[in-house]
């Protein structure tokens, strides 16, 4: 059954990291993956800045009939823009999702925006999540995505906005021609300039030298087992001579110590 | 009591009523989309295209094309004649007999193909098609024995009326299979669509010799185009001689025995693909098909009867299955020998594209593949700027540098892998042998879009295509050489069609022509040979695609090797499985397409498997050794190059 709530994934311009190329952003594409995965195509694809940007469309042929812009120049901040179309939204929908990526691929990245909203539009935020279980009209159980694969359950209430965590689907490849059919709505809330910006200096970033690896290897196999080896040392250890129930103790131990049983 | 009007009506009948069915047949061909056809021309040209160029492929097999002159030669004369004698009645005893010749021509072919009915191969489809020389024997018989009065030989009314009876209900059974048959959808039915899919082929440039290989272009810029959908979803999406040529169709399962994919198990066949398009087109479900089935992949086959479809029912939504589509690795092995000149690999790229520009559906593999080369233009993803990185110690100089050469060298993507390296160094190694004013595109350079466009992203060839193009046109060069035969057929063969003039004059070359020439001019000296046995795998797009055999055996010739031959080779070449971005969606299948290369490799006992493809060569190394070694023709000849010493 499909839940009742509006559902926004707020999407960014993705830069890729070879090329730089603008492209679908890799967290994003996910947020909309799992706003697709929530209500289907009734779901909002929106983006606060250039509305003629064909990246956009690469979200849309994710499977959506249309998408909404709000228009904005280069530097402007997309924070108050934001917050003024979802007040002005929360007249139609008191039930909202609002997904977005952990951090942007470009401009600021500093990951600030679903923070920023949240504090303004005064809803509860949920960092870094890998899937929304279930919703219902007034909350949500949430999957926050914890490191080394663990995750842990949560109950919000809605209205929130969460940030997709890499650990979420990934997003499923979008249909060139879908994209292009879409249809786009802009809609006007104002800009203001970011003045902040406007005084920062920008620069590439330096890669940070690296110490050369000297490959001591003769052929091909050598260098493919240098390359695959895991690196010695740290924890564990080889049991080879124990007995059957020692080494059995051992994964056994080393299990409840990873808490993989209790 | 005399019948002797019962003959003529029953043939003036059931002529009328063939007449009716190849209406209704026709209407059905018109569900497709509109395409420019010359009407005319390609019914005068017919003829000819029937007797020299469909001849030609049918007379590959010798007892079937001696068998067909017979029994289709005799039946049309003698369906002329029989119109003229027994319908109009013209009374000439000339005419008579005339028409028994044609009908003992007839029997003594209907003989032939009878005979191979006894214990046919797994490629012929059974079912009606076993009736088929039965039907034609009675027919060639009936009509015999109905001519002799008229020829004289019998008295007329020498036919009582029993006579008469049974002859008419022969005639009746014979004829509704040969003409009602060939209207209404039996076994003849390739006779008349046949005959009209030669006048109307969609690639009338591949008659008289001539070659078709590029595919068409999707229309993108066209406004109207953006709402209709890409590619074809629904049989009634295919342009209408498509699916006129899908029913000319003779089930001779010459495509399934030269298809790789069907022989490594993957769940296509040709010829059930070009069948499930019929039952799409003319609805109904594939019950009636009596052929091999699709493999299932494991190593069964899939049930025949549950496939069903319309001309305006998604195909991939119960015909058949996307696996099906994106087993093929468009070797064109199947275009090749289709004496029907049906072109399957046009149609499964067609659904492909709307697989991968509508549903954004392309498996595995697929969908990684194309957002890398969007975004990167290599279909690793690697760093444009990195490029270049393979040619840092040879010296070569960049158009961007020297704006004009004699030769611009395609390096192609094989500048990201380490074993495609070798080859290019090799060849870059003999173009300075032979001091060829060479220079390359270096970072400006981008993937040629052949992988996306097989994949059915025509959006990303088409963006590929024209930055290329508007790179090449900045430079001036008389000569285009590459070493990926992929890219040399997109450049030469679909290139074409973007209105640039960046290419006009410029002569696009497969590195192993081009050395062929530097070694016929002398400009490369060239010890012989002292390895092995050597023998060598053509490449599926430089030789069915761009028909060039020759090439790459007259310089292995130069340096003495005498090629120990596969039996599959030149145009019957097998697919090495790595075409058509069949490794990137990796249908799963019983073998692999590269084993069963390599086990022809290792038939004709040769140590060596030469290549003119960076593809063939990493799909052919991918085999398990102990096998032969894999070299590129230019890493062969650079092994035997003499030095200048000065």
């Amino acid at each position: 059954m499909q839940p009742n709530v509006n559902v926004v994934s707020l999407v960014s311009i993705g830069r890729h990291p070879q090329s730089g190329r603008a492209r679908r952003a890799e967290q994003d594409g996910r947020a909309v993956e799992l706003g697709l995965k929530l209500v289907q195509d009734k779901l909002t694809l929106l983006h606060a800045g250039n509305a003629h940007e064909t990246v956009l469309r690469q979200y849309a042929g994710m499977g959506l009939d249309g998408f909404t812009v709000l228009p904005q120049g280069e530097g402007d901040d997309a924070v108050p823009v934001l917050v003024a179309y979802f007040k002005a939204n929360r007249q139609h929908h008191s039930r909202q999702i609002v997904l977005t990526g952990v951090n942007a691929e470009s401009g600021e990245s500093s990951g600030m925006l679903p923070y920023l909203l949240a504090e303004q539009l005064g809803w509860p935020i949920v960092p870094r999540i890998a899937d929304i279980v279930r919703v219902d009209e007034f909350e949500a159980e949430v999957l926050l995505a914890l490191p080394r694969g663990q995750r842990r359950v949560v109950t919000v209430s809605l209205p929130f906005i969460a940030s997709v965590d890499s650990a979420a689907q990934e997003p499923r490849q979008s249909a060139f021609a879908r994209g292009l059919r879409a249809t786009l709505t802009t809609l006007d809330y104002g800009s203001r300039v970011d003045d902040a910006v406007s005084h920062w200096q920008v620069a590439p970033a330096k890669p940070k030298p690296k110490r050369l690896k000297v490959v001591k290897a003769k052929t091909a196999a050598d260098r493919m087992k240098a390359a695959t080896a895991k690196p010695v040392g740290g924890g564990g250890k080889v049991l080879r001579n124990e007995s059957v129930e020692e080494q059995a103790q051992a994964i056994f131990d080393l299990l409840l110590e990873e808490k993989v049983i209790r | 009591m005399m019948l002797d009007w019962l003959p003529p009506t029953l043939i003036g009948v059931l002529l009328v009523l063939a007449g009716v069915g190849a209406i209704r047949r026709i209407n059905l061909w018109r569900a497709g989309q509109a395409e420019e056809v010359a009407i005319l021309a390609g019914l005068m040209a017919m003829p000819t295209r029937y007797l020299h160029d469909l001849h030609h492929v049918v007379d590959r097999d010798k007892y079937i094309s001696r068998t067909h002159v017979a029994t289709g030669g005799g039946f049309v004369l003698a369906m002329a004649l029989i119109v003229l004698v027994h319908v109009f009645g013209v009374n000439n005893t000339l005419l008579a007999w005339a028409l028994m010749a044609a009908l003992v021509m007839m029997f003594c072919g209907a003989l032939f193909v009878f005979k191979r009915r006894l214990n046919p191969p797994s490629r012929l489809s059974k079912g009606p098609w076993m009736r088929l020389p039965k039907s034609l024997l009675t027919f060639s018989v009936t009509f015999f024995v109905l001519t002799l009065p008229a020829a004289g030989i019998l008295p007329d009314g020498t036919g009582r009326w029993v006579f008469t009876l049974v002859l008419s209900a022969l005639i009746l059974l014979s004829l509704s299979e040969v003409l009602l048959g060939m209207t209404w959808g039996g076994p003849m039915k390739h006779a008349f669509a046949g005959a009209l899919h030669l006048a109307f082929h969609r690639r009338s440039e591949r008659f008289g010799g001539g070659r078709s290989t590029g595919l068409k272009p999707v229309l993108f810029s066209d406004n109207d185009a953006v709402n209709k959908v890409h590619g074809v979803a629904k049989p009634s999406d295919f342009k209408w001689n498509q699916l006129l040529g899908f029913d000319a169709c003779v089930q001779c399962g010459r495509c399934e025995a030269v298809c790789p994919a069907f022989a490594a198990g993957q769940p296509l066949n040709p010829k059930k693909l070009i069948q499930d398009m019929v039952v799409g087109f003319a609805g109904g479900s594939d019950a009636q098909y009596a052929g091999s089935p699709y493999p299932d992949g494991k190593g069964g086959v899939q049930e025949v009867g549950y496939a069903k479809g319309g001309a305006d029912q998604i195909i991939t939504d119960g015909l058949i299955h996307p696996d099906t589509l994106w087993s093929c690795t468009t070797c064109r092995a199947c275009v090749e020998e289709c004496p029907m000149m049906i072109e399957h690999v046009d149609a499964i790229v067609d659904m492909r594209r709307f697989l991968t520009l509508e549903k954004g559906d392309t498996p595995n593999k697929g969908a990684q593949v194309l957002e890398n080369i969007i975004a990167t233009d290599n279909p690793n993803g690697h760093s444009p700027e990195s490029r270049t990185y393979w040619a840092a110690d040879q010296n070569l100089a960049l158009m961007k540098d020297v704006k004009k050469a004699e030769v611009l060298f395609w390096v192609s993507d094989g500048a990201f892998d380490m074993r495609s390296q070798r080859i290019l160094r090799a060849f870059v190694t003999l173009l300075k042998a032979a001091k060829v004013d060479v220079a390359i595109l270096g970072d400006e350079e981008r993937d040629s879009g052949d992988v996306a466009r097989r994949l059915g992203d025509d959006a990303t060839f088409q963006s590929l295509a024209k930055r290329n193009l508007a790179t090449l046109s900045q430079y001036r060069f008389s000569t285009l050489v590459t070493t990926d035969p992929h890219a040399f057929h997109c450049l030469k063969n679909e290139y074409g069609d973007f209105g640039s003039t960046a290419l006009d004059g410029v002569e696009v070359l497969h590195h192993t022509t081009f050395l062929n020439r530097l070694v016929k001019e002398g400009r490369l000296r060239l010890d012989t040979f002292k390895g092995g046995k050597v023998t060598y795998h053509d490449p599926c797009y430089l030789g069915r695609y761009n028909g060039e055999y020759e090439a790459p055996r007259e310089l292995l010739a130069s340096l003495g090797i005498d090629i120990a031959e596969m039996e599959r080779s030149a145009f019957r070449s097998r697919c090495c499985g790595g075409g058509g971005g069949a490794p990137i969606t990796d249908i799963p299948g019983e073998r692999r397409i590269a084993d069963m290369r390599m086990e022809d490799v290792v038939s004709t006992g040769a140590e060596m498997v030469a290549v003119g493809c960076q593809q063939c060569t990493a799909m052919l190394e991918g085999v398990v050794e102990p096998r032969p070694v894999v070299k590129d023709i230019a890493e062969i000849l650079v092994g035997q190059l003499v030095e200048e010493v000065h």
